[in-house]
Parts: structure tokens; C-alpha cells; sequence
């Protein structure tokens, strides 16, 4: 919402300065976006040219004298083909800004005459695009005075960023209103005039859609006499950035910004029969007055006569019926319609207009009999005429809310003790009708704010008005003793996950939730219902199933730009479906080219090596460890989901349902579905399928019993079939005596022809702990039989020769 | 000269000759050894005269002192030589370069330090950290939250909606995280207190808008908190947050569906230097979060009588807050996992906000 000082100063008498005026918009609830306060125009003065006489050295030049009003004549070079002899314009001296070139104006030489300024047209001011020639002002200009002020160019304009609940404040007056209420000035409540006419309008309104035109105004003013509007509207119009049209179209743009109500012309020889208010027939078109066509839909309305639409009502007026300067009988309409209707309208014809701005938010229902009378008196001003009397239809009357307002509620819910006669007159200026003497009173709310209706909103109508920046911030209190944690598990296994996982040389991203359908097939997704309906980019359409996708993306970026060896992880939501709980809480990452946890690249103390399914399994456990999950309980299948290499792959899980995560390297295929090369590991770790830990009674740990007898340790190797699993072996060496082994280690693995082809040799070191007394050899003699004894029951192993 | 003399001499040299330990050794056996030259003229003296033994035994004895001496001292001579021998021979260059630790490589996206920051300062003021889905149903992103079907302010939030699911049921993804509220209500009764960080989504994407993003929800609701303290409480944390002594903050009335009153709030801060931006000072204000009494509605769809329970509401955006407090210039930035940029803005693991020891280094 746009308009300028000099306009808000016709309803609002003050003495307050721009600066106090744009801070009490601001602190009413009405932000003032900006405010061009011209002052780039200031410099312009009107100045005379006494002589212009033919520049020596070219055809197109002159040179002039020109009278600034200092009274010594300056020497200026000129282009312009109107630059003569008697001419008034703007003169910009050296020094001076010029916005519409750019350039700050110095003392120079064109074509060897000294040029001392410039005399401008009316693009290098930017007040149109004119550019023929320069400024061509009225012989009483006053030489010597600001352009800008004699050309009230120099009216500051504001523009306020208004909140979508208030529909008063699109027009200048309601701004005024608020400003006044709060103390800024008094409000020139001019009365509005009451214009009778004479017989009835002879185009009548019938509605057809009552739930969408609560209230229809119409009039006809014969006899009108169609043309540029004066100066004074044009100014008006052209500092808000609205092209003037003709009178009547200027007046209804005029009656939009100035009183926040949208009114339509009809040429009423272009109407056929009545008016009738409707809803459009499904394929039926308008040509609108923006010059496009549009096809409208039985959910849109119209105002339609015997030649079909004339008007998508109360967003844009059609072609067929618009004002010109051959109007000469105007039919003016003045009409509520229903603000929902509206907003759906605009929404799926994509039209922005002025009218659909106010309409939307609602327009103030008691104003359209008064606002069509005022807009007539404009017409009859600027246009004569002789109007009809007015065909009002459909219109109810206002019912106002009447809200019950206990004053205290102002002190309950914004800590403000403001007195209840105070409330009263801040409400009463707004023109909130205050009922009552009591400490509840009945408050009703004017026609213009139907965003009030309850006590709340009438609080904030208080603080309005009593200042916001008057509230002494008060500590909240209830807060007196130390709070404890305040993390949920998940929360807490989220954070730990993420900073183990840093500690691990690896980088957090945050990567998108939406991946493309091809990505979230392949790792799984890919639902109807994970699928948006309006993707902000065809690659961004599926909720992720997975992190990896994302995360190899990444990685690959990366590579591309020269970084191919990079460690990430994620630690976010993937979507198994669209409920709630279908929301997963995963760790994920991924390891690129050399990107080991001690170091990437090459170096002379050992080149990092090719990342692998390994390096995965490490972070994946890390993960689980810092998350809580119980590792040592936890258990290793080969293989994984189809994205990853089956034999370089493992699942983990804890017991035979939960599965806790997965690893590996990738499939070869799911690489280039990718389009993304290795080497290449990832994990994903499912934090919420962690079974949260007892609840513990006590923080003390287990008693802690150091043995004095010195540890030893044993190596073992084992000949085994390829296909036993190490991690049975190491399992069957551990329980062999459960209180003595301790640790059992796999130092080395041996593959090779010696062995033959189905075998591996797998060594052990077994770390033994004694506990009541030293070993003897007979009592490790027993142990190594009954660890070697165990290896070969569990896994066929024979102890090496 | 005298036998003995002359047998000291023979000794010395080849003590002095000796090059390394063993060789010593060698001098010693031949001198001091059982049949060492020494050991024999030692023994020769039961064979004398009492007047010879008389002179030769302190003679021989005193040759043996010395010899031992210059062993000895030959010893560690040569032990200091080899030393200092191995100890050249170990040299290194210390200049070559180490890698660096994982954990000074590794680094937390500024999102998640930001939310930690954040828990740290409200978890001091007395509040749980709570979370909501992502996939919303119409009902808690807008219905609940009291936005009227239709109502341009929905229209504002540019919602990303899915297909219809089996039930027919066309859900979203939330605009906002405000949702949480509901469901914060509906499982929990008042006194609450809770922030609500996470991701939002709005179809939108230029420097300062992304299709993803991340706000922080907060939410007091008993049965006297006003807008008096609700200023307090964002005065305190931006405070906390920017780590600044006092910052000016502006409170203007404003308009949000589910709040009444609503305000929105400028930070005051200077950002006459390219680049940077400093709170606590300068004439300038900027946006920063918007926040108002819980909307009696809004208490409603929690199931709150709004005469009995009051309270407020506030959210405002995590990277936002990151950018201005860290000077990360593009928001989409945030999202690429450009390393580069995760080395340069991210944070070690091992910066761990906290308020005893500072929220940032």
C-alpha cells in the first residue's frame, strides 16, 4: 500500500514530522517497507534560457545562456531540438545527481564549449519516459525555485508492507484513522456528501449469487464529459505508481487508494439489458481490461449483462464495457463481494489487481451506498453530468459484533496497566462502539475491521495504541531451580551420533528431504503418497528413503569440483510413508577415494588407501556406540539392501527382528543410476530403532576388580573353510573359558595355495587375565586345549601346523 | 724407567686406543683380569722381601687405582660417543607435516551448533526441546493453527502437497513449525514450555529463501505468561545468542493467524561494514522472528480453555539466525555439502555450546 505525505495529510491534521509519522506506522502494526522522500529531485531548479544560439563545431548543439536565478547567466551545451530562446525548465548544476543517466553532473567540454549543467527532460529526472526533449514548463514558472516543490514532485511517498488482516488501512483514510487514534494528529472527518439523483437507475442488478454479493450499488451519471483528469488526480495517481487513464477510470483508481474502496465504470452504451451477478459457466471467456483473455471456471463469478461477461467480479473489469473518452452515460458500480470467493479467484486466474488486494481482506460493507455517493460527487466535479438515483440491492444492513470485554484482559495478557478509561477512549477513537461502566463492558466492532472478534483481537487494539515499546519486559519467572536434561533419548542419540561421526574426520551436510523418483526407487521409495503434487523442481519430487542417495550426490559434487575425497554424514529424517511414525531417524554417510578416518590422500609417512566396505562398518558402529545401542550385543549379517555390493555389504541387528543398520560399498549398478564413481562406502544407522535402556536407579557403575596376577597373552591359528565366518571363531575362542579370556584379537588372515583352495588360515591372539593365581603351564596347557577344542566343535578349525 | 712405569704406559695406550666398549674390556681383562699384567704383579708380592713389598705394594696397588680409573673413565667416554653416535644417526626432519586428527577434521553443520546453541539457552530458562513430523496433515499445519480455509494468509505460505494417499487424504509438508504446538498441547498439560526446531518447506528459493529450511518454534503457555514476559524471554535469548551485552530489540504489532496480539520483532545492529553484521549497536534494524499471544483458537484445538490457560508463541529461522550471527551470505549454500564451505562455516566436534564455556570460540 502506497501513498504520500501530502495525500495522508488530507485526512490526518498534524504537525509531526516524516520521521515521526513512518516510526508510528511502524509501531501501529502498518511497517512502513520505504519511503522515497524525493530528496534526489531537490537539486532541480526552474531556470530560463535567455539566448540559445548554434554550437560552432556541431549541427546538433546549441549553446545557451540560462538564467538560473542567481542572476549571473551560465553557459550550458544542449541537445535537445526544443531547446530555444524563452524556454522555463529544470537545470541541474555541476555536482548535481541525475538519476536518469546515472551520472553526477560536472563542469566539462562538448565539442570545445564549456557546458556548466544541464538542462533535463523528463526520463533524466525519471518522471516519465519523455525523452524528445527537455522540460517545457508554464512562462509563470518562478526561475530559481526547486522544480521539484513548484512541480509538487517533492511529496515524500511511503509504502507500507500491510499484514493481511487489515482491510482499513488500504486506503488512505483508514491509515489516517490509526494514526489519529494514537494521539498523531487529529482526523478531518469531512462529511460525505448525499447525492439523491434523479429517477431510477435504468439498468437494474440482479443477483444470482447471494452467498457471493452481499451488497450491490449502482448509479447512473448521464451526460458525463470523459477526458484526462486534472493535474492534482494525475500527480496523485502517477506518485503511487498508477498510470492516469481518463477521468472516470482515474476516479474509481483514486476512490481505491484513497477510501479503500474499489468501484467499476460501465459505459452504459455498451451494456445490454441488466446487470446480473452470477456464477461463470464452465469455458465461458472475458477479455479483461489488462488486454488478456481468460477462461473462467463455474467456481469463478461474474458480472455478466445479454452480451455475456462484462467483469470478473471484484477483480477486473472486462474490454466490451470499459470507459473512454467517448463515454458519455457511466454506470458506476459500488458492490461487496464475498472475500474467500475472491482470494480463490485471483489465486487460479493469477490476477493481481487493486481491487482483488482490498476485496480479499474485506470491504468495509457500510461504506458502499456512501462510497458510491462520493465517487458520484467526483464524477459530477470533474466530469458534470446528471446521476440517476442509486439501485441498491441485496444489502442486509451491518449487524456489528458485539464483544464482551472484561478491561482487565488487557493487563492479563500483555503485563500493561492501562486504565479502563484509557481502553475506552483508545477503542472510541478507533471506532469501536464502548458499552457499559463497568469492568466488562460490551465493545462493537466497526464495519471496517472485520478482523476483530474477540477479546484478543481487541487486547491488541489497546497495544496498540498504548505503544508496544512502552512494555516493561518481566522475567518469566518459575524457573528457580536447575533444569535438568532436557533432551528426549532421541534428541540425545541425535546429538551424540553427529559429534561422534565428526570426531571421525567426517563433515555434516543437510542435504535435501526430496531426491528425484528415479533416486528414491532405487533406494527403495518412490510411494504415491511421498510424492509432492507440486515439486519446486522435477529432480526434488520424492520424500528420500534413504540419506544416501543425497549424501553420494554430494560426494560427487564434490568430486567434480576437485575434491574427490570427502567424508560425509547426515544425521535427518528419511520417510517410509506419510505418517508420524513413519518418519525414520537415521545416521548416514559416506566415505569417498581415500577419505580414511586418519587422513586422506598421500603423504610420506603412508599413502591413505582406497576406502571400503570396512571403513563403513567403523563409523556405522561408532554411530550405534555414542547412540546407546548396545554393540557388544549386537550381531553382523553379510549383505545388505540391494544398493550395495552383496559380498562387500553387512546388516547389523540386534536379535533376529531389529535391525539397527546397514554398510558397505555400493552396488556397480546403483553407481551409475547415480551417476557417481568410487570408491565408495556408506552406512545408515536407525537410531530410532535403538531400544531405549532401562531407566537405572543409581549412576554408580559396576564394582570395578582389578587382578594383581599379570596378564598374558597366546596366539592361535586356525585353518578353517573359507565360508566360516571369523566372527564365530573369535566367538567360539572367547567362550572357551569365559573367565579367563578377556580379549580375543584377529591379528592376520591367510589365504593361499598351500592351504588349498577352500581353506583361509585365521590367527588369534587371546588375551588372558588370571584371576585368583598365577598360571602354571599345566593350567595354560588346559586352556589352549579347551579353546582349540571349542574352535574345532564350532567352526571345523584345526589348529595350524 | 721402571718395569712398572713401563707397564702403566703400555696400559694407558691402550686405553686410550680402545675404541668402543668391548675393546676396553679386552684392556681390562689384560690388566685386572685373573691372569691380567696387573693381576700378576699383584700376586708377585708374596714372593718379596718384607722391605720390597714394603715399596712395591703401595707401587702396584696405586697402578691398579689408576688404571681402574682411566678404565672407567675411558668407559664413559665411549658410552657418551655411541650415544651421541645413535642419537646423529636418529635425526629427523621434525619439520615434516603430520596429519591432522579426525577431530580437527571433522566438522557439525552450523544448523545443528545453531540448535545447540539454542537448547543450551532455553534449556537455562526452563524449557524441553520438542519435535514433529515433517509430513503434516492440513489439520495441524493450518486448521488448527487457525487459518480460515481460503484465507490469503494460507495462500502466502506456498505449501508443497503430496498425491492424495489410500484414504484419500492429500497431506503436506509443513510450512511451518508451529504444527508441533498442537500436538505439544494435545499430549502435555500446561505449564509447557518447549522449543521446537526443525525443518520447514516452502516453495521458494533465491539467496535468502530455500525450499528447505529450518525455524525454531517456541512456546510458554500457563496461566499468567504475557507479552511483558515474552519480551523478556527473546531479549534474553538474543542476547545469549548474538553473545553481546545488551541489544535493543523492536517490538511492532503484526499479524499471524495464531497469534492475537501478534508482533514481530527488528534486532538493532550495524551493517556499515561489507559483510558483517553487529548486534548491540548501529542504527539499523533488522527482522528477526515474529511471535504474539497463542490465539484463544489456537488453545481451543489444543484442548485449553482460553480464559483459564494464556500464553505465547514465538518462531523464526535457524539458518537466518546462523547467517547473521555467522556471516554466511547465501542461504542454499547451507544444503550443497560443498566441503569447502562445510571446513569454512562448520564447527569441530568438539565445540560444544555451552553457556559456562561460551556459546562460540
Amino acid at each position: 500500500m502506497k501513498f504520500t505525505l501530502s495525500w495522508l495529510k488530507e485526512h490526518l491534521d498534524t504537525d509531526a514530522s516524516l520521521e515521526e509519522i513512518v516510526e508510528r506506522l511502524t509501531m501501529l502494526g502498518l511497517e512502513v517497507e520505504s519511503v522515497d522522500d524525493k530528496a534526489a529531485l531537490k537539486p532541480f531548479v526552474i531556470a530560463k534560457i535567455l539566448t540559445a544560439e548554434q554550437h560552432p563545431d556541431a549541427d546538433r548543439l546549441r549553446v545557451l545562456s540560462v538564467d538560473t536565478g542567481t542572476g549571473t547567466p551560465i553557459q550550458v551545451v544542449c541537445g535537445a531540438p526544443n531547446a530555444r530562446a524563452g524556454l522555463i525548465g529544470a537545470f541541474a548544476a555541476p555536482g548535481t545527481y541525475v538519476p536518469g543517466i546515472d551520472v553526477t553532473l560536472s563542469v566539462g567540454k562538448i565539442r570545445g564549449v564549456e557546458s556548466h549543467g544541464m538542462m533535463c527532460s523528463e526520463r533524466e529526472l525519471e518522471l516519465s519516459d519523455e525523452h524528445n526533449g527537455i522540460i517545457d514548463l508554464p512562462e509563470d514558472a518562478p526561475v530559481g525555485t526547486s522544480f521539484a516543490s513548484w512541480a509538487k514532485l517533492d511529496d515524500p511517498v511511503i509504502e507500507i508492507n500491510l499484514t493481511p488482516n487489515r482491510p482499513d488501512a488500504t486506503g488512505v483514510y483508514g491509515i489516517a484513522r490509526d494514526l489519529a487514534a494514537s494521539g498523531l494528529g487529529t482526523l478531518k472527518d469531512a462529511p460525505i456528501p448525499t447525492i439523491k439523483g434523479e429517477g431510477a437507475c435504468p439498468t437494474k442488478v440482479v443477483i444470482e449469487a447471494p452467498e457471493f454479493c452481499p451488497g450491490f450499488a449502482l448509479r447512473l451519471v448521464r451526460g458525463v464529459k470523459n477526458g484526462p483528469s486534472p493535474k492534482w488526480l494525475q500527480q496523485r495517481l502517477l506518485s503511487i505508481g498508477l498510470r492516469p487513464i481518463n477521468a472516470l477510470v482515474d476516479i474509481t483508481n483514486y476512490m481505491t487508494f484513497d477510501r479503500a474502496r474499489p468501484l467499476h465504470v460501465f459505459d452504459l452504451k455498451k451494456v445490454a439489458g441488466n446487470l446480473v451477478v452470477r456464477a461463470a459457466k464452465d469455458g465461458e471467456t472475458v477479455l479483461a481490461l489488462d488486454g488478456r483473455e481468460y477462461t473462467l471456471s463455474a467456481s469463478n463469478y461474474v458480472i455478466a449483462d445479454d452480451n455475456g461477461v462484462e467483469s470478473i467480479a471484484g477483480i477486473m473489469g472486462g474490454e466490451h464495457s470499459g470507459c473512454d473518452e467517448n463515454t458519455t452515460d457511466v454506470l458506476i458500480e459500488s458492490a461487496l463481494w464475498d472475500p474467500i470467493t475472491i482470494a480463490r479467484t485471483g489465486r487460479s486466474l493469477g490476477i493481481i489487481t487493486d481491487a482483488r488486494y482490498r476485496f480479499e481482506r474485506g470491504v468495509d460493507p457500510e461504506f458502499m451506498a456512501p462510497g458510491l455517493d462520493l465517487a458520484t460527487q467526483m464524477v459530477l466535479d470533474l466530469c458534470s453530468g446528471t446521476p440517476s438515483e442509486a439501485e441498491i440491492v441485496g444489502y442486509a444492513g451491518y449487524t456489528p459484533k458485539v464483544i464482551s470485554f472484561p478491561f482487565g484482559e488487557v493487563k492479563r495478557l500483555t503485563g500493561i496497566d492501562v486504565s479502563a478509561d484509557e481502553s475506552r477512549a483508545f477503542l472510541t477513537r478507533l471506532g469501536f462502539g464502548v458499552e457499559g461502566d463497568g469492568d466488562v463492558v460490551n465493545v462493537s466492532v466497526p464495519s471496517w475491521r472485520p478482523d476483530v472478534d474477540g477479546k484478543a483481537d481487541i487486547v491488541e487494539e489497546v497495544m496498540r495504541i498504548y505503544g508496544v515499546d512502552l512494555i516493561e519486559p518481566q522475567p518469566l519467572g518459575g524457573n528457580e531451580a536447575v533444569n535438568g536434561r532436557i533432551l528426549t533419548p532421541i534428541q540425545i542419540r541425535t546429538r551424540n551420533a553427529k559429534r561422534a561421526l565428526a570426531v571421525r574426520g567426517m563433515m555434516e551436510a543437510v542435504t535435501y528431504s526430496f531426491i528425484s523418483a528415479k533416486q528414491a526407487e532405487l533406494f527403495g521409495g518412490g510411494q504415491n503418497e511421498l510424492k509432492l503434487a507440486n515439486p519446486i523442481a522435477a529432480d526434488m519430487s520424492d520424500m528420500r528413503p534413504s540419506l544416501l542417495p543425497g549424501l553420494i550426490s554430494a560426494a560427487q559434487r564434490n568430486a567434480d569440483r576437485g575434491f574427490g575425497d570427502v567424508a560425509l554424514f547426515e544425521v535427518s529424517g528419511t520417510y517410509e510413508g506419510d505418517k508420524p511414525e513413519q518418519q525414520r531417524r537415521v545416521a548416514g554417510g559416506i566415505r569417498r577415494g581415500t577419505a580414511k578416518i586418519d587422513g586422506q590422500g598421500r603423504h610420506w609417512a603412508g599413502n591413505a588407501q582406497a576406502v571400503g566396505v570396512f571403513d563403513a562398518k567403523a563409523d556405522a558402529f561408532a554411530a550405534l556406540e555414542a547412540a546407546g545401542a548396545p554393540v557388544d550385543r549386537l550381531q553382523i549379517e553379510a549383505g545388505g539392501p540391494s544398493w550395495y555390493h552383496p559380498g562387500r555389504s553387512g546388516t547389523i541387528k540386534l536379535g533376529p527382528k531389529v535391525i539397527l543398520g546397514t554398510f558397505g560399498e555400493f552396488h556397480p549398478k546403483t553407481l551409475d543410476a547415480l551417476d557417481a564413481s568410487g570408491p565408495l562406502c556408506g552406512f545408515e544407522v536407525f537410531l530410532d530403532a535403538i531400544p531405549e535402556a532401562k531407566a537405572k536407579p543409581t549412576r554408580t557403575k559396576p564394582r570395578l576388580d582389578l587382578s594383581p596376577f599379570q596378564a598374558v597373552k597366546r596366539d592361535f591359528a586356525f585353518v578353517v573353510d573359507k565360508s566360516v565366518e571369523v566372527a564365530s571363531l573369535t566367538k567360539a575362542a572367547a567362550s572357551a573359558d569365559k573367565k579367563l579370556v578377556n580379549a580375543v584379537r584377529v591379528f592376520d588372515i591367510f589365504e593361499g595355495a598351500s592351504l588349498g583352495e577352500v581353506k583361509k588360515s585365521v590367527a588369534i591372539e587371546v588375551s588372558i587375565q588370571p584371576i585368583d593365581r598365577t598360571l602354571t603351564d599345566e593350567d595354560f596347557e588346559a586352556l589352549a586345549k579347551k579353546i582349540v577344542d571349542n574352535v574345532a566343535k564350532q567352526t571345523g578349525g584345526v589348529l595350524r601346523g | 724407567m721402571s718395569e712398572l712405569e713401563q707397564l702403566e704406559r703400555s696400559i694407558s695406550d691402550a686405553i686410550a686406543a680402545a675404541s668402543d666398549e668391548a675393546a676396553i674390556e679386552a684392556v681390562r681383562v689384560s690388566a685386572l683380569g685373573k691372569k691380567g699384567s696387573i693381576s700378576e704383579k699383584l700376586k708377585s708380592l708374596g714372593a718379596m722381601s718384607p722391605e720390597e713389598r714394603q715399596s712395591m705394594g703401595p707401587a702396584i696397588n696405586g697402578l691398579k687405582d689408576r688404571v681402574m680409573q682411566a678404565l672407567t673413565s675411558r668407559k664413559s667416554e665411549l658410552r657418551d660417543a655411541a650415544i651421541n653416535a645413535r642419537l646423529k644417526a636418529e635425526t629427523v626432519d621434525v619439520t615434516l607435516p603430520v596429519r591432522d586428527a579426525p577431530a580437527e577434521r571433522g566438522r557439525i553443520h552450523p544448523i545443528s551448533q545453531v540448535i545447540d546453541e539454542i537448547s543450551a539457552i532455553f534449556g537455562d530458562l526452563g524449557f524441553s526441546i520438542a519435535e514433529g513430523p515433517d509430513v503434516e496433515t492440513d489439520y495441524y499445519n493450518f486448521t488448527a493453527l487457525n487459518f480460515p480455509e481460503g484465507h490469503p494468509a494460507r495462500e502466502m505460505h506456498d505449501t508443497f502437497f503430496f498425491n492424495p494417499n489410500e484414504a484419500g487424504e492429500r497431506k503436506l509438508l509443513r510450512t511451518h513449525t508451529s504444527p508441533v504446538q498442537i500436538r505439544t498441547m494435545e499430549n502435555q498439560k500446561p505449564p509447557i514450555r518447549i522449543v521446537i526446531p526443525g525443518k520447514t518447506y516452502r516453495q521458494d528459493s533465491d539467496a535468502t529463501h530455500s525450499p528447505m529450511f529450518h525455524q525454531v518454534e517456541g512456546l510458554v503457555i500457563d496461566k499468567n505468561a504475557n507479552v511483558a514476559n515474552m519480551k523478556w524471554v527473546l531479549e534474553e535469548f538474543c542476547k545469549a545468542f548474538f553473545e553481546v551485552k545488551q541489544v535493543k530489540m523492536r517490538f511492532r504489532p503484526s499479524f499471524f493467524p495464531f497469534t492475537e496480539p501478534s508482533l514481530e520483532v527488528d534486532i538493532q545492529c550495524d551493517r556499515s561494514r561489507p559483510g558483517e553484521v553487529r548486534f548491540g549497536e548501529g542504527d539499523d534494524w533488522m527482522e528477526i522472528l515474529g511471535c504474539g499471544m497463542v490465539h484463544p483458537n489456537v488453545l481451543r484445538h489444543g484442548g485449553l480453555d482460553p480464559d483459564e490457560y494464556q500464553g505465547f508463541a514465538w518462531g523464526m529461522g535457524i539458518d537466518r539466525i546462523a547467517m547473521l550471527k555467522y556471516g554466511m551470505p547465501d542461504l542454499r549454500a547451507f544444503f550443497d555439502a560443498d566441503v569447502r564451505w562445510l571446513q569454512h562455516y562448520g564447527f569441530r566436534p568438539l565445540d560444544l555450546p555451552t553457556l559456562f564455556g561460551g556459546l562460540s570460540q
